[in-house]
């Protein structure tokens, strides 16, 4: 990419007949398609690098020569591999004989060993194939001979299936995974008619018939399984056992394929090749009602299009813009959909039947005067919380923040439904709220050089990962990540990594900052950190997990200080930054006022009608919740809530089930749900229309998709208000975001920079170990419940510990450690990895390993670790096994 | 094939000019003592005190034209690597000889191993590599066990290593071989296959001479072209260009092979006859006459009895509508069935095609299937038409050059024995007799076997 500053040479040339002038390097086609030529194509794509190989382009080409004359190429020319040159005369279709017979005569040829079997695949319809067929093929084939044939489909992975006989080894797919993915695919085998994208074959290529080649893993378990090395990998690659739980052709490494990007692949082949299993035999393209979106699975914004037919959504496919996602998005915005209308949607409001205690379903308006009353109450014994959740879009987040202040009359408001702190919300008060876009996704492409901190972005911010891996490829971005372990997510964008510990991040950060060597292995890396970091336009993508070691956020923001770098917060939720804009803090107003600010009550006031506001700051999530089970507060306000993502789940449920009032505003049962005394029923994201804002802090709006009765969550608060005779003022999401617009940018006081002290780095004893954890992009989330095809191709729950570690405890790789505290025990297959001593890092919330439902901890907790015996001690854990 | 047959001593016939073969009757002439012995090295020796650019300039003015068949001017490439910059330059000797009819790289390797090494040691001084490699045809284990030795021994002998002759120049050469595919016969195929790829060719530009091997300026360069060199250097380059044509200088290996007297390699100027070659080689085996034959191997297109005069270089042959391409003179007579040659020949394009571009992969499977039909006495005078169409389409339509060399049969035998086609459509089978073209004894095969090896047209793998 050429920076804008850069004067580009532009070189002007005709096709057609038609004088245009393009960027010096720009392919023939794209510049055709620039003046509305469409030269037919398969394996061309514009994010991919040329290949020339399907040769359907085919264009008349000639060039001026020294002496000025035009001398016209021997042969025709693929104009997806031509760059344009000055004085280049380029003939298409439209105006050569030559080149039309040429792209007749290569459609003809794709054809022969085409099966024709449009009528039953999935992509006829909306196939590149099928139509240049029509529009640039013959109605009739010459083609009296045996078509070549092939068993299918192959199943790649759970959720993607290959018909070879479809394929025309346009090979888009297997450049996506190599170069935009990083996961090597499957791969082209074979020669001539018989070349296919096939499954690695041990056989064919020789190597030991016990290498994991064969694709169908045996005991998830066993050493076996968990094997790093094959006869085409790296051994003791980082990162190499993430290996999915569902079957997965093996991939050019021998190793099941695992890769969270690879329903693009469905989505970009140009024929029925790939399918999606979900989707397979579903639905025709004519009959799908197409309605774009923005992804709902992380803070990234990607464009989506949402698939539906009668009221049903039947998939989703990328949407492009090119400023966020550009056409790529993950597998979990892709397939994870089904849950918006799982069997537990609930569809009627509940009641609690007081003499049963079984919630009953009831009318709206019984509903909301049992939750109005119920509310009042509460407000006046001891008030209300209000815990809406980090999935909101900002016209709820702005209706619970308006509903709090001004119906409920209470601070106490928190939507950070995970580990939280003081130091988080001074930063986020003083960094990130209105702000307004800062870093963008075009920054990072741009950057000199990205330091990530507490952030995995191939599992928590899925588009940054895949842009962060462009500029990678593309000027060799050098990426910095502090962590517990070299992710293969940080290996894919070879990165460095720096090596912290739990409750160490602070000290590592200082060290940046200070410009200092440390007497560590990284020392080097880290003294010239803060000279790469001083660049105009570097970045520190600060993740929310650094909210788990005290002092790290008050460190990242001086560091940010110390260097200029710009600085950008990575939530994980779609509606976290639009939580923050919306003020659903304890301290915080909307636009980043803050509440103890006289003046900021005053605007705020001004904007919702009312005289005057509470002025004490609010608690927090943990001290609504500590209030709660103190019987301190009268009712709960909870929206978007999983207790399992909580610090505590146990605790929280027990304060939840401890408050007298709770209302919940849910899409699905949940365990809120069971111990609330009035469910009011919300709508999904595709039954509503709504706006995110991304990490970026760029306004993604969207429309409602499907039509529902489901009513967003400010359109139930409002009706609540009017139940209360309260004003709130919501009734539709237009209404919302302006009046939130209504809130200018905040010149007054803000939250002062967060200075919070280091935590003490946690101590451990022999047999201990500092937990590290993360959530993967693929686990036991409520949002990907309903897809099993998904489900499959999560990695397999393994835990990570130093080889000293595991010597130290005799554990031996592959063999099971048990992680316990006092509330619980973990028990996982280990991977040794190259990792500090003394920390044992785990998903979050995965199979087996359900850190806060289990051990009521977070990263940076001290646990046991042994060797673990039986393996039905994992079954004690509370888990679905898809 | 690989036989060493020196049979130009024998004829002594006036328009042989043995150079590459001088040796091969002598006794173990693949030997480092016999090279030696005859003069070996020394012109790595003087080479070796001359300034690198006037060794490229030397094959330039020589004429020398690349003898793997495209016959692109050796030196020029050189001359197209760009200006060193102190990383690695890399000299890859293309001897993965797989064209079918081709048989002179490895005769030569076997015959005189030393002489290809002399020539990579001076092309490696000139153009500042320091490691070369030779890419040879996985099927030939006997003449990698030989390069291996030879290798070895002038590594010993010092001829190669560091600090060759105490010039400060060094110099290894890596022994490759390759896993029997066609394709990597492509000099970028060859290069993605050398780097441990699938063989495939590449996009160009970059051509190698810019971005090669592992990405670096590579020349690559035919077995006998570099084999050349070492005489260039002796002779200079007025002895070279004096044979030959004015275009097609020096001298070249014409390998015999069909129905012929006495099949074999004769070296001899660019530019002699087919009619010259034969009579040296004691012409069409007795009481048969020409039918038919490829002047460089199956991708060019053939010719018949009238092409007998046709001086075999670039040139000419281009003009008479077929290529120089390897020298591989197949000779078929009266008794070949023009058909079934063709046909057995696009079975080989079909089966080496690499299917990374659609022309080559679909085209070849279609032609084949067709060619296959009408032997078989199944054709359609339509089906002439189309294949003609089919080869209109794959030629200068397909990624690589290999796509284009599988037309050249199918082109040329309709244009010259269209009759003999319309024969198996009308006749509804082959018209001729398999064991009269044999070379020895012949059992044909029964109906069944034959149909049974056409499933293979229907399915490939599972």
């Amino acid at each position: 990419m050429t920076s804008p500053e850069t004067e580009t040479a532009m070189v002007t040339f005709t096709i057609d007949g038609i004088e245009t002038t393009v960027p010096e390097g720009t392919l023939v086609i794209r510049a055709a398609e620039q003046i509305g030529i469409a030269i037919p194509r398969f394996c061309d794509h514009p994010l991919l690098e040329p290949v020339g190989a399907c040769r359907q382009c085919m264009v008349e080409v000639a060039t001026p020569g020294p002496d000025g004359s035009m001398r016209p190429m021997p042969k025709p020319q693929t104009s997806c591999t031509l760059v344009a040159t000055d004085g280049m005369d380029v003939k298409t279709q439209h105006s050569s004989e030559v080149a039309d017979k040429a792209q007749h005569g290569m459609i003809e040829f794709l054809l022969i060993n085409h099966p024709l079997d449009c009528p039953t695949c999935d992509k006829g319809g909306e196939c590149p194939l099928q139509n240049q067929a029509m529009s640039n093929g013959s109605a009739t084939s010459r083609f009296r001979d045996q078509k070549r044939t092939f068993a299918k489909p192959l199943a790649i992975s759970t959720q993607i299936l290959l018909d070879r006989e479809r394929c025309i080894m346009c090979q888009r797919c297997t450049r996506f995974q190599q170069e935009i993915a990083g996961d090597p695919f499957i791969d082209l085998q074979e020669r001539g008619a018989g070349q296919q994208i096939g499954t690695f074959n041990a056989d064919l290529l020789g190597f030991e018939q016990d290498a994991p080649g064969t694709g169908l893993r045996e005991d998830l378990t066993t050493e076996s399984a968990l094997r790093r090395t094959s006869p085409g990998g790296e051994p003791g690659l980082p990162g190499a056992s993430d290996q999915p739980v569902g079957a997965a052709a093996a991939d050019i490494s021998g190793r099941p394929f695992s890769s969270y990007f690879s329903g693009n692949t469905i989505q970009i082949c140009p024929v029925g090749a790939l399918t999606s299993s979900a989707y397979r035999f579903r639905s025709r393209p004519f009959d799908l009602v197409s309605s774009p979106a923005i992804g709902e699975h992380d803070a990234c914004g990607a464009a989506i299009r949402i698939d539906h037919r009668a009221g049903k959504v039947l998939r989703r496919q990328s949407g492009e813009d090119a400023a966020v996602n550009e056409e790529w998005i993950s597998d979990k915005d892709r397939f994870a959909f089904p849950w918006q209308r799982a069997s537990d949607r609930i569809t009627r409001p509940l009641v609690r039947n007081a003499e049963t205690g079984e919630l009953e379903p009831t009318t709206w308006q019984e509903a909301l005067h049992v939750a109005a009353t119920g509310l009042q109450q509460a407000r006046a014994a001891g008030g209300v919380g209000v815990l809406p959740g980090g999935r909101l879009t900002v016209e709820d987040a702005y209706g619970y923040s308006k509903f709090a202040r001004v119906v409920l009359g209470t601070n106490d408001v928190d939507f950070r439904s995970r580990p939280h702190s003081d130091e988080e919300e001074a930063f986020l008060a003083h960094a990130v709220a209105g702000s307004g876009m800062g870093v963008t996704f075009t920054d990072l492409e741009k950057a000199p050089v990205v330091l990530l901190l507490g952030l995995e972005p191939e599992d928590e911010a899925a588009n940054i990962w895949l842009r962060l891996r462009k500029a990678n490829r593309r000027h060799n971005l050098p990426v910095y990540s502090v962590g517990p372990f070299e992710s293969r997510g940080l290996h894919k964008l070879n990165g460095q990594f720096i090596a912290a510990a739990p409750g160490t991040e602070p000290e590592v950060i200082d060290a940046i900052a200070a410009g200092k060597q440390t007497d560590n292995a990284e020392g080097e890396t880290i003294s010239q950190l803060r000279e790469l970091l001083s660049q105009p336009g570097a970045v520190i993508l600060a993740g929310e997990r650094l909210v788990a070691s005290p002092g790290a956020l008050s460190s990242t923001y001086a560091l940010a200080q110390a260097t200029s770098a710009a600085l950008a917060w990575v939530p994980r939720r779609a509606g976290d930054r639009g939580a923050v804009e919306a003020g659903l803090l304890p301290q915080l107003l909307p636009g980043g006022r803050t509440v103890a600010d006289a003046q900021a009550r005053v605007d705020a006031g001004a904007v919702w009608g009312v005289e005057d506001l509470p002025a004490e700051p609010g608690r927090d999530l943990n001290g609504i919740l500590q209030a709660a089970a103190d019987s301190e507060l009268g009712g709960l306000l909870i929206g978007g809530v999983e207790t399992a993502d909580l610090p505590n789940p146990k605790a929280a449920r027990e304060a939840i089930a401890a408050t007298p009032f709770v209302l919940s505003l849910e899409v699905r049962a949940s365990d809120v749900t069971e111990l609330a005394d009035v469910v009011l029923p919300v709508a999904p994201p595709s039954e509503k229309q709504g706006t995110y804002f991304n990490w970026e802090g760029r306004v993604r709006g969207f429309e409602r998709a499907l039509q529902s009765n489901a009513m967003s969550d400010h359109r139930v608060l409002n009706a609540i208000a009017d139940e209360m005779d309260e004003y709130l003022g919501l009734p539709s999401a237009d209404i919302a975001l302006a009046e939130l617009g209504e809130f200018d940018a905040w010149e007054g006081e803000r939250i002062p920079a967060p200075s919070a002290p280091h935590g003490d780095v946690p101590k451990i004893n022999a047999g201990e170990a500092v937990l590290a954890t993360w959530q993967q992009l693929l686990d036991l989330g409520r949002g990907q419940d309903g897809e099993p095809y998904l489900a499959g191709t999560q990695r397999q729950p393994v835990a990570r510990i130093s080889p000293q570690t595991a010597a130290a405890a005799s554990i031996i790789d592959g063999a099971l450690i048990e992680i316990a505290n006092e509330h619980g025990k973990i028990t996982l297959p280990v991977v040794v990895t190259n990792m500090p001593d003394g920390v044992v890092w785990v998903p979050t919330r995965s199979h087996g390993s359900q850190v806060r439902e289990t051990l009521c901890g977070d990263a940076g907790s001290v646990v046991q670790i042994a060797a673990g015996t039986a393996p039905e001690a994992a079954a004690d854990q509370k888990e679905v096994v898809a | 094939m690989s036989e060493n047959k020196q049979t130009g001593s024998e004829s002594g016939g006036a328009t042989l000019t043995p150079v590459l073969s001088k040796r091969w009757d002598q006794t173990e002439s693949w030997t480092l003592d016999s090279y030696v012995a005859d003069g070996g090295y020394e012109q790595f020796k003087a080479a070796i005190k001359m300034e690198p650019g006037e060794l490229t300039e030397m094959v330039k003015s020589a004429g020398l034209r690349g003898r793997g068949g495209a016959g692109f001017p050796t030196g020029l490439k050189w001359s197209f690597l760009p200006p060193p910059d102190g990383g690695p330059r890399y000299l890859v000797v293309n001897a993965d000889e797989a064209e079918p009819g081709t048989c002179k790289d490895i005769p030569l390797l076997m015959a005189d191993p030393h002489l290809l090494i002399e020539g990579m040691a001076i092309t490696s001084y000139a153009i500042g590599c320091t490691h070369a490699f030779i890419y040879l045809r996985g099927e030939v284990l006997h003449v990698h066990r030989r390069l291996m030795q030879a290798i070895a021994d002038a590594r010993e002998a010092g001829y190669l290593g560091k600090d060759i002759f105490g010039t400060g120049f060094d110099l290894e050469i890596t022994l490759h071989s390759g896993a029997g595919a066609y394709i990597c016969g492509e000099e970028t195929a060859l290069l993605d296959s050398l780097e441990g790829r699938r063989g495939q060719p590449r996009l160009k530009p970059p051509f190698p001479a810019v971005a090669g091997l592992y990405a670096r300026p590579t020349v690559v360069n035919n077995v006998e072209s570099i084999a050349s060199v070492p005489s260039i250097v002796e002779g200079g380059s007025d002895w070279f260009a004096a044979m030959g044509t004015e275009k097609s200088t020096g001298y070249g290996i014409f390998s015999l092979s069909g129905h012929v007297e006495r099949p074999g390699q004769y070296e001899a100027p660019l530019g002699i006859t087919l009619r010259e070659l034969l009579d040296m080689a004691g012409g069409i085996r007795s009481g048969h006459e020409l039918k038919f034959w490829t002047p460089g191997g199956s991708s060019t297109p053939i010719l018949t009895a009238e092409h007998l005069d046709v001086p075999l270089d670039f040139e000419s042959m281009a003009s008479a509508g077929s290529m120089l391409g390897t020298r591989a003179m197949q000779i078929f007579d009266e008794t070949t069935c023009v058909v079934r040659a063709v046909s057995r020949w696009t079975d080989f394009y079909a089966h080496e095609s690499c299917g990374k571009c659609t022309p080559c992969r679909e085209g070849t499977y279609w032609m084949r299937l067709v060619l296959r039909r009408i032997e078989a006495g199944g054709g359609t005078e339509e089906d002439l038409d189309t294949l003609l169409d089919m080869c209109d389409n794959i030629l200068g339509r397909a990624f690589c050059a290999l796509g284009d060399g599988a037309t050249s049969p199918v082109t040329s035998s309709i244009e010259y024995f269209r009759d003999e086609y319309r024969a198996h459509i009308t006749e509804g089978g082959c018209p001729f007799d398999h064991s009269k073209s044999a070379l020895f004894s012949y059992t044909p095969r029964t109906t069944s076997q034959v149909a049974g090896s056409d499933q293979l047209a229907g399915t490939v793998g599972a």
